[in-house]
């Protein structure tokens, strides 16, 4: 870098490396060139490339996010292969039912919540882009806490996650999008092992009543395997309420191996998108009625409790 | 029947950019720029009339000249600019309920334009991306500039009520940069190495300063009363803006980035209030369709563009200069493609 450093002074760089005279940068760069076609195989020359241009264009600033800050090119390149080889190796999740989600404009994706972290919503999202023809991106609504945690925040808003709010909702349903909840919130995926896979209350209903009025179908999804990545068997409620989170988890292996405690048990997951329940015949103001609301969220919620008991009685086992 | 403008500020750059350009424009019959400092800039045809508008002096200009417009551009961003944050909070707040009596008084007044800022939202985790101009905030501003903005479009509201005759125009301005306004934030981005807060990344928006003054030109020669959001298309992330202005940044801890901030102010390096790191630690997103359907203007330039524009003027020759870095992309590639690209 410091040796370039002469040629970037010269207003027309295409000739400045071969003009400057430090013919010592050229030698390097031919070197360097050689070295990539070593790691990137015989012929890679052209991926090489191409990762240095992906390089200066991220080094400069040259790409775009959408004013929710996602990066769909970050995503893409960085973020999502990394999640794969928990999604394929680890999991070995096996998803159901991907043609239920529409391939284009706005929709719902309600899921159950569990597993202490949000590894359920991270696996989602790798679903919805890796088995569904379309490579839709799934934005996921999220609690508050996780946009005033450093580095959490940062990177829920670069894979496309926004603030649960009905205005965030609705300006993700106006672009087309396909939006996530998981409406139980703390409570479902804080809650003990014992209870697991019996769902929670579902917050006020406010994600229902956003799908009406954007006229966005709802795809119910059940995620079996979550439950049992951090089986919390206690709940250290006062250090909790100290450092201002809603639960500490005590799993089998946490806090007791340390950071080794944060590994998730490799359970067998199972993603069921579920058959789309339509919401444009309520014409409008029907997201105003409270006992419709009610009674849609209810038929959810019935969907998803009903499609994971069928799911856990396909697994056998929980690891296999 | 030309127009009698009266616009407060004069004695800063934007003010001043303003009040020149209404002097030239037809539309406009006199121009008085009112401010309690000399200005320091050209101001062309505009009549500079030295009153604060602290005290009721203000309210013979405007009676005496029959003014039918009032731009008020006088709400001071920092504190270095008053004197410090007593003065700055008196002529903010004090300042626009004194400048408001005096229109409220004055039977000629027609129009009231204020040039207010996207902080009145402030900048929180657990407020929504992208504000429309109805979304109240989950918590008001609590200090600073960003309390002022709050307090001032406060007053202007309680103005509209008792005088409903008068056209009342408030533009919630982006951070405004270009080639030559000088803000807290531009000269942030001119140091040569950023101090960040570790683990987030604010969204920011920008305006172009031309993009700016038309705005605030249109609210005062057309009728199009108002709250309007006023900003470039599409957000930059802080951490894009500091690369795409070369200067590497270095992340400090969210607890100490006040101390930072108050030492960078007392060095005079830059300008971070709290709200300041506030935003600069959250980021905030306005919503720009009403300004576009109701207030009729199309901004020329995007957050990028006008980012751009500061940044060629600004900010060459940083340690990561773009420029540096594509010349080095262009020799790799030709390099590794074969090419006569970048090597031969």
């Amino acid at each position: 870098m410091q040796r370039a450093a002469p040629t970037a002074d010269q207003t027309t760089p295409e000739t400045s490396a071969s003009t400057s005279g430090i013919g010592s940068v050229d030698e390097f760069l031919a070197l360097a060139a050689q070295l990539a076609a070593l790691v990137f195989g015989p012929g890679g020359e052209e991926r090489a490339a191409q990762a240095v241009e992906f390089l200066r264009r991220r080094l400069t600033g040259d790409y775009e996010v959408d004013p929710f800050g996602f990066d769909a090119e970050l995503t893409e390149t960085v973020l999502l292969p990394l999640l794969r080889p928990l999604y394929r190796r680890w999991f070995r999740v096996r998803v159901t039912g991907a043609a239920n989600l529409p391939a284009d404009g706005p929709a719902l994706v309600v899921a159950n919540h569990s597993g202490t972290l949000p590894l359920d919503s991270l696996m989602t999202q790798v679903a919805v882009h890796d088995e569904h023809p379309a490579q839709r991106h799934l934005r996921v609504l999220g609690a508050d806490l996780v946009f005033q945690l450093p580095f959490v925040g940062d990177l829920a808003r670069t894979s496309g996650t926004t603030l649960a709010c009905n205005e965030d909702a609705e300006r993700l349903f106006a672009a087309g999008e396909l939006v996530g909840v998981w409406p139980e919130g703390f409570k479902g995926i804080g809650k003990p092992f014992s209870e697991r896979y019996k769902l929670q209350r579902f917050g006020r209903g406010g994600f229902v009543a956003a799908a009406i009025r954007a006229r966005a179908p709802i795809v119910p999804c059940a995620i079996v395997g979550a439950e049992e990545t951090y089986p919390m068997v206690g709940n250290l409620r006062t250090v909790a309420r100290l450092l201002g989170l809603p639960y500490l988890p005590i799993t089998p292996t946490f806090p007791w191996l340390g950071v080794l405690g944060l590994v998730p048990l490799p359970s067998k997951w199972l993603i069921e998108f579920g058959e789309p329940i339509p919401t444009a015949g309520y014409g409008p103001g029907a997201a105003e009625d409270p006992t419709l609301v009610f009674e849609l969220t209810d038929r959810v919620r019935e969907t998803i409790q009903q499609t994971l008991h069928t799911l856990l009685a396909r697994r056998s086992n929980i690891f296999f | 029947m030309r127009k009698a403008v009266v616009v407060t500020g004069v004695a800063r750059y934007l003010g001043a950019c303003f009040a020149r350009m209404l002097g030239d424009d037809p539309a406009v019959g006199r121009v008085i720029g009112i401010d309690v400092v000399p200005p320091q800039h050209d101001l062309g045809r505009c009549e500079f009339e030295r009153a604060d508008i602290r005290n009721p002096v203000v309210a013979d200009v405007i009676t005496k000249a029959r003014v039918d417009t009032v731009v008020h551009m006088n709400v001071l961003a920092t504190p270095v600019d008053a004197g410090g944050r007593a003065p700055q909070k008196e002529i903010n707040v004090i300042g626009t309920m004194q400048l408001l009596a005096a229109c409220q008084k004055a039977p000629t007044v027609r129009r009231l334009v204020v040039k207010s800022s996207t902080t009145v939202y402030g900048a929180s985790p657990r407020d929504p991306a992208i504000f429309t101009e109805e979304i109240a905030p989950k918590a008001l501003p609590r200090s600073g500039f960003a309390k002022d903005s709050v307090e001032v479009e406060g007053y202007v509201r309680g103005f509209s009520r008792r005088r409903p005759d008068v056209y009342v125009t408030t533009l919630r301005f982006a951070n405004f940069v270009g080639p030559t306004v000088r803000t807290p934030l531009t000269e942030y981005f001119t140091m040569p190495v950023l101090p960040v807060v570790i683990g987030h990344d604010a969204r920011l928006q920008f305006v172009h300063e031309d993009d700016g003054l038309a705005a605030l030109r249109l609210a005062t020669v057309e009728d199009r009363p108002g709250t309007y959001n006023v900003a470039g298309d599409g957000i930059m992330l802080l951490s894009q803006a500091a690369r795409r202005a070369g200067r590497p940044n270095i992340p400090v801890p969210g607890l100490v980035s006040s101390t930072v901030g108050a030492v960078l102010r007392r060095a005079k390096l830059a300008d971070f209030s709290p709200e300041q790191i506030q935003f600069l630690t959250y980021g905030r997103g306005v919503d720009t369709t009403r300004m576009r359907e109701q207030l009729g203007f199309e901004p020329k330039y995007t957050t990028a563009q006008a980012f751009d524009s500061f940044v060629d003027a600004r900010c060459r020759g940083g340690i990561l200069d773009p420029d540096r870095l594509r010349s080095v992309e262009r020799t790799l590639v030709g390099l590794l493609r074969g090419s006569a690209g970048g090597g031969g």
